[in-house]
């Protein structure tokens, strides 16, 4: 099930690509470019669905999804900090 | 707890901040092109796309190996970890396609920034990944020899996580490499 759920979510992200992608960036209609949000958002879901079920985080020791999530968030931390620095969203 | 496991958790988060620093060059870079230089344009999104299906379902074979090895099924632990092997070689033979394919149409590593950051990020998960067909490839042969039992799953488990990890980078990656535009 966890499998289905993560291929359709493939599938929606392949959709922005091919064949729905002007319905994405008109918002299906509601004239807001929602194609970056929505990739970003699809990502992450894809990403914790992964950790959370197939690298079994769920059901073992939370020290473990601490040290983990440490990691990201270190990393998210000071890369963002790096693009800021470039200038990277001006 | 293990203190194996913990010291692949703690690996899998060092992993990040490698990764996480060769996905912002990758940003900086993505647009970095001279005027009628080659780009993005490159890119077959239909083909990644499959790529990327095969990789998913190679973490679906993991978990089931895993699980395999935890009831002591070792002729279905060996199938489905050769089923993970074989999955990440298609993905693996199907980035040397993209990377020729690339390099035919005139995207070397040192055409420009844009192309020495995409081949540093994409080659070095598909070095990953190639090291972790590696690793698949040993359990089979301890499995064959009869050297590991099932008390010893753990060690199944851990390579899944490495795995897995993987497979989580390239959701990263096809996101921000090849979907974003």
């Amino acid at each position: 099930m966890i499998a289905l759920f993560l291929a359709v979510i493939t599938l929606l992200e392949v959709s922005t690509y091919w064949p729905l992608e002007e319905a994405w960036t008109d918002g299906f209609g509601l004239g807001v470019d929602i194609l970056v949000p929505t990739l970003l958002l699809l990502m992450v879901v894809k990403f914790w669905t992964v950790t959370w079920f197939f690298m079994h985080l769920r059901f073992d020791s939370r020290f473990l999804t601490m040290v983990f999530y440490f990691g990201l968030a270190l990393a998210a931390a000071v890369y963002i900090a790096t693009l800021a620095t470039f200038e990277f969203w001006s | 707890m293990s203190n194996n496991k913990l010291g692949m958790w703690v690996f899998l988060g060092s992993e990040c901040l490698l990764f996480g620093g060769l996905i912002s060059t990758f940003l900086l870079y993505k647009g970095r092109i001279g005027e009628g230089d080659i780009g993005p344009e490159l890119f077959d999104i239909p083909f990644t796309s499959v790529s990327s299906f095969v990789l998913l379902m190679s973490s679906l074979t993991m978990v089931l190996a895993v699980s395999a090895i935890e009831r002591g099924d070792h002729r279905s632990l060996r199938v489905w970890l050769a089923g993970t092997a074989a999955l990440g070689s298609v993905f693996i033979a199907g980035q040397v396609y993209e990377f020729t394919a690339f390099y035919r149409e005139g995207l070397g590593y040192t055409t420009n920034l844009f192309g020495s950051a995409f081949y540093t990020l994409t080659g070095l998960h598909g070095i990953h990944v190639t090291v972790g067909i590696i690793m698949l490839v040993t359990l089979i042969i301890l499995s064959v020899r009869g050297q590991l039992a099932q008390n010893r799953s753990e060690t199944v488990e851990i390579i899944g996580l490495y795995w897995h990890f993987v497979d989580i980078v390239w959701i990263i990656i096809f996101a921000v490499v090849y979907l974003i535009p």
